[in-house]
């Protein structure tokens, strides 16, 4: 599509939603409810692992009040030993992470629920549930979950044919390491730690579910996928997917982490047992304990480079904490970390390794920005030991269109290189720092991008306007940048379109929203239909003026006559067609659903400038610069969204964000007073600057812009504060205590 | 389940009478900021609330004849800051006080809450103890004062006796060539709680700094009041020398714990730092006046 013909695409409309968010009317999961609705609490285990020897809920029951009782036992049976795939997730995890089965995994994981009619009486009776357990000894850290005395979490995981908490293995492999490392002229080989985060959402889980008496099942929720609410609740309940209607709530923020459920099922179980509508809402403090963060995560990073900057080798080690059930993201971890870089011998390893903390959940670009954290952080070292800019080092090994990733695919239509360029030639690059204690970092970041399944409808009203449904719940201006294709498709204004995210009834079968891929994919699917829906216009006009369709052109929101009946009759607009659908043979609408393919890679490049209080420890975020290959920008100011807050996530992995355990193996942390996300006065203006090198194989050149924002922050602002200091840190996050305490001992040290 | 009352006296003899029948079961609230968070969680139960903002005394600021300040226990962050010369003769205890939570918090926070919920971290109570502030306390046997650093007793616990309440805060005048300030370390820059804290308060004659109090916060079970790092900075020019020895009392002075919010060792260093810094706009400001 030609840019300066563009109305809508690449215009930064009002988003639809953004009146009902400003004036409070969105209603998210928690404003929901019913007449006659009861409410539902968790009982959690006190302890971070133990074997659930019995559990006596019959004084819960006998609470006047108390409606329903939920244990694991009310589940459909999923033995631990076989899988069940769901997605990226298993359902026999998934079971025991909403209720625990055979043992409690960690401090807070559900072990049975109650619902009464009002939240009180259900927590009260919570406390009358006797669990009778065997506590076991725990480790939360990856070094205690592996050590060779560990206790297993599992009894039938192996590792090398002993049992193990080792989960899982992942190797990527090319070309000969050993080979590689001997060419190198420098080898720089360190170890780094991090520490798992959560992803922030401001709106805690909270769903409402009810249960009628012949099965048929409503479940209203924020999550990421109505589908996939739809489909877990169906497995763990026994209810057919046809009978469950999974309806989206407005949703505050998922970032990856309500690409699962905790709460749906086990609201339609006790639904169900008590016939009534039940509403569950977590607090703050249950969503830290019990929801998912990503991992935290240690590993071993080697890379060989000659003297002119040619990197020859790299190896890297991921070991990533999955929680309590496996499933870490290896794959973001080992997978993408080298993929920036055309680097000839490579060896990444990933590591999912079980522990006695909450299962993690996907958190944008899961385990992308863990290893490009170690990756970019020995390239700077390498570009400082051979005497290069960090950037220009960068730009001599990327990948370009051809090259073959370490994972295994061909990169076909890549904006890697223009992005970096765009970098250097940054008036924020071009701008030397002058400050003492003042660094710059600079770092890259590559992820995956999906398409897969999506659904949609286009339907014209009878006074022409435009109802666009999809099945995607809308977590970064989705919506917005469907009516700009639409509008733009259509030739019709901006403002009638209406797009709606439709429930499991009302919409085909939509998968996630994750991996970067809602826009890219339903715009695909949106496109077939609205080209559909143009191919009836030209018809129905045809019909009217007894031509032939293919006399019609569509222009301007408008039917035309051409070729030898140019001019022969007045055009006629979407709205008068809208009018006359009847007469021409019906209501006008098409559908479309496809398993969309295509989806190709983004890349990020992150300049950071900061300035160190060196007594106090304290990092100030003086200038952030996100250069970023976005295909093409549908909805800029989005765009720019998605990139400023992957920033924002970014500054706080590498500064202050972190889960604290105690002693006893349970969060001390679990409120946003003591997880220290970046408030806004913490940031300066996030810089963007968006690289538009549109996907050739979609229709309007959109690539996926939603995770690559996250991958390379925690290493540029590294790379930054050791800049500033000339000191190199090696653990996240850079927190006060821990810069005070690396500058006194560098201190100490040069003073011996 | 249990039912709670809740009593919006216009008196303070009222309001005693009903907190102390109540013995224990009851809880005062003034701005709520803290009250309703512990009860939301569900560390506090009470049986009866008392607010206290409904008193005249409880949220007036006025000016004493000789020269200091009346301020009620209950006045907000907000109405203490729109004060017309509170903020002029008091600066570092009204930036400790508006330095709690963000524009919402500020519409309620009183420095009567700060100072009663007890915590080693509260913003506004290192500057009142630097200002040698007294509290008037009021309870079944009648009106009595404190210095503020006694009020506390530990995380959580003052000692006010059963029944009594927090009348008000009374500010000594201020000689010429005063100054006060504070300044708390926290690792963001607002929501968050004080990893050390300290308040500076001194008065300068021809540069030599003759009158000093230091308090300091987050390091020990309560805010600390540092004697040695007053002397150390009281007949100085605040030279170097005087600082590095009002900075290493100020160390030497924590008993810090290790948690979630800081290192044993970051917060005795730090306590240092800002010490040093505090005294430096505290006699700045003195040098204006
Ligand atoms: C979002 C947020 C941010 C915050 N940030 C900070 C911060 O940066 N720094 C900080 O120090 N604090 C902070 N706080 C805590 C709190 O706001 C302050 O401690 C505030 O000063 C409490 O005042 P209040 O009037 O709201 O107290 P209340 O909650 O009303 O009372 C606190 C306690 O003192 C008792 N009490 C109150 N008044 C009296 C009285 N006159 N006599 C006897 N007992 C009394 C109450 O019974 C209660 O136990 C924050 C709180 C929130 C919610």
């Amino acid at each position: 599509m030609n840019d300066q013909t563009n109305k809508w695409i690449g215009k930064r409309t009002i988003r639809p939603d953004g009146v009902d968010k400003v004036t409070g009317r969105a209603c998210y999961a928690a404003d929901n409810s019913m007449p006659g609705m009861i409410w539902a609490k968790v009982l959690r285990s006190p302890h971070p692992h133990a074997k659930i020897r019995g559990i006596d809920t019959s004084k819960a029951e006998a609470l006047p009040g108390v409606k329903a009782v939920a244990t694991a036992k009310d589940f459909v049976e999923f033995p631990i030993d076989t899988a069940v795939p769901l997605g990226i997730q298993d359902m026999r995890w998934m079971a025991r992470n909403m209720l625990a089965h055979e043992r409690a995994l960690f401090h807070g994981h559900p072990v049975a629920a109650v619902a009464a009619t009002t939240a009180e009486i259900a927590a009260e009776a919570c406390k009358l549930i006797e669990v009778d357990y065997e506590v076991l000894p725990w480790a939360v850290e990856i070094d205690d979950a592996i050590a060779p005395d560990a206790t297993p979490l599992f009894d039938h995981i192996q590792f090398e044919g002993k049992p193990s908490n080792i989960a899982g293995k992942l190797e990527h492999k090319k070309g000969d390491i050993e080979a590689g490392f001997a060419e190198a002229d420098v080898i720089i080989e360190r170890s780094f730690t991090t520490r798992p985060v959560h992803q922030g959402y401001i709106e805690p889980h909270a769903c409402t579910v009810s249960v009628a008496a012949d099965g048929k099942t409503t479940v209203w929720s924020s999550s990421q996928g109505q589908f996939m609410v739809r489909a877990m609740t169906a497995y763990l309940t026994g209810i057919p997917q046809s009978d469950i209607r999974a309806i989206p709530a407005e949703i505050g923020g998922g970032f990856g982490g309500k690409t699962i459920v905790y709460l749906e099922p086990v609201a339609a179980i006790l639904s169900r047992k008590s016939g009534r509508p039940v509403k569950m809402v977590m607090t703050r403090e249950e969503v830290m304990r019990a929801t998912g963060p990503t991992s935290g995560a240690k590993m071993t990073v080697k890379i060989g480079a000659k003297k002119d900057g040619t990197i020859v080798a790299g190896q890297g080690t991921f070991y990533l904490q999955a929680g309590a059930f496996p499933g870490s993201p290896i794959r973001g971890a080992a997978g993408c970390s080298f993929t920036p870089y055309a680097i000839p011998n490579v060896l990444s390893t990933g590591y999912d390794v079980v522990c006695n903390r909450s299962k993690v959940a996907a958190y944008r670009a899961p385990g992308a920005p863990i290893g490009a954290y170690g990756v970019e952080c020995v390239l700077d070292e390498v570009a400082q030991a051979i005497g290069m800019d960090p950037l220009e080092m960068r730009l001599k090994n990327i990948a370009h269109d051809g090259t073959k990733a370490v994972h295994g695919p061909v990169f076909q239509s890549i904006g890697f290189a223009q992005t970096i360029e765009a970098a250097l030639k940054s008036d924020h690059y071009k701008t030397k720092l002058t400050g003492k204690f003042q660094g710059r970092g600079v770092a890259n970041g590559w992820w995956f991008n999906a398409g897969g399944e999506s659904s949609a409808q286009v339907n014209i009203t009878e006074d022409g306007n435009v109802v666009v449904t999809t099945g995607h719940p809308d977590i970064g201006g989705s919506r917005a940048s469907i009516a700009n294709i639409t509008a733009e498709l259509l030739g019709i204004d901006y403002d009638r379109v209406s797009v709606l995210i439709g429930d499991t009834a009302t919409i085909g079968f939509s998968n996630l929203t994750g991996g970067s891929r809602v826009l890219f994919a339903s715009a695909m699917v949106v496109t077939e239909s609205t080209e559909k829906v143009i191919e009836q216009l030209k018809q129905r006009a045809a019909k009217i003026w007894g031509i032939d369709a293919s006399a019609v052109v569509w222009e301007n929101g408008e039917a035309r006559p051409s070729g030898e009946h140019t001019g022969n009759f007045p055009t006629m607009t979407l709205a008068e067609l809208g009018a006359k659908a009847n007469e021409t043979g019906g209501p006008i609408g098409a559908g479309s659903q496809q398993n969309t393919t295509g989806a190709e890679g983004g890349f990020a490049t992150h300049i950071c400038d900061v300035e160190v209080d060196v007594d106090l420890g304290t990092v100030t975020i003086l200038r952030y610069t996100c250069v970023q290959d976005v295909g093409k920008a549908i909805h800029p100011a989005y765009v720019e969204g998605q990139m400023q807050g992957g920033v924002a996530q970014g500054i706080g992995w590498a500064l202050n964000e972190e889960y604290i355990y105690d002693k006893q193996g349970r969060v001390d942390n679990p409120s946003f007073l003591d997880y220290r996300m970046p408030v806004c006065s913490d940031l300066p203006m996030l810089d963007t600057i968006m690289v538009e090198v549109p996907n050739p194989k979609h229709p309007q050149g959109v690539r996926g812009v939603g995770e690559a924002p996250l991958v390379p922050g925690p290493a540029a602002v590294c790379n930054a504060v050791s800049n500033a200091l000339g000191i190199r840190f090696h653990d996240l996050p850079l927190s006060p205590p821990r810069i005070v305490a690396a500058i006194d001992a560098n201190m100490k040290q040069a003073a011996e | 389940m249990t039912d709670m009352r809740y009593l919006a006296p216009q008196t303070l003899d009222e309001a005693v009478g009903a907190y102390a029948a109540a013995a224990g079961a009851a809880r005062i609230l003034a701005g709520g900021t803290d009250l309703l968070v512990q009860m939301r969680s569900g560390m506090v139960k009470p049986g009866l609330i008392v607010d206290i903002k409904k008193i005249a005394e409880m949220t007036a600021v006025e000016q004493t004849a000789d020269g200091g300040f009346r301020v009620g226990a209950a006045v907000s962050g907000a109405a203490l800051a729109e004060h017309p010369t509170f903020g002029q003769v008091w600066p570092g205890v009204l930036e400790g006080f508006n330095l709690i939570g963000s524009t919402q918090v500020q519409g309620r926070a009183s420095m009567g809450g700060n100072l009663c919920n007890g915590s080693p971290a509260a913003d506004s109570v290192p500057a009142l103890v630097a200002a040698g502030a007294v509290v008037t306390v009021q309870g079944p046997d009648g009106r009595r004062e404190l210095k503020v650093e006694d009020v506390p007793a530990g995380p959580g616990k003052t000692n006010l006796k059963p029944g009594e309440i927090l009348v008000s805060f009374t500010l000594p005048p201020r000689p010429k060539g005063s100054g006060d300030a504070y300044l708390r370390m926290i690792p963001r820059t607002e929501m968050d709680i004080a990893v050390v804290g300290v308040g500076v308060s001194l008065t300068l004659e021809n540069g030599v700094c003759t009158a000093a109090r230091v308090g300091l916060g987050a390091v020990a079970p309560t805010v600390l009041l540092v004697e040695d790092a007053a002397k150390a900075l009281i007949g100085s020019k605040l030279d170097d020398a005087a600082l590095d020895a009002a900075a290493a009392a100020c160390s030497a002075a924590c008993r810090p714990i290790d948690d979630k919010r800081g290192t044993i060792a970051y917060r005795t260093k730090v306590a240092g730092v800002l010490l040093k810094r505090t005294a430096a706009i505290a006699a700045e400001r003195a040098k204006g006046n």
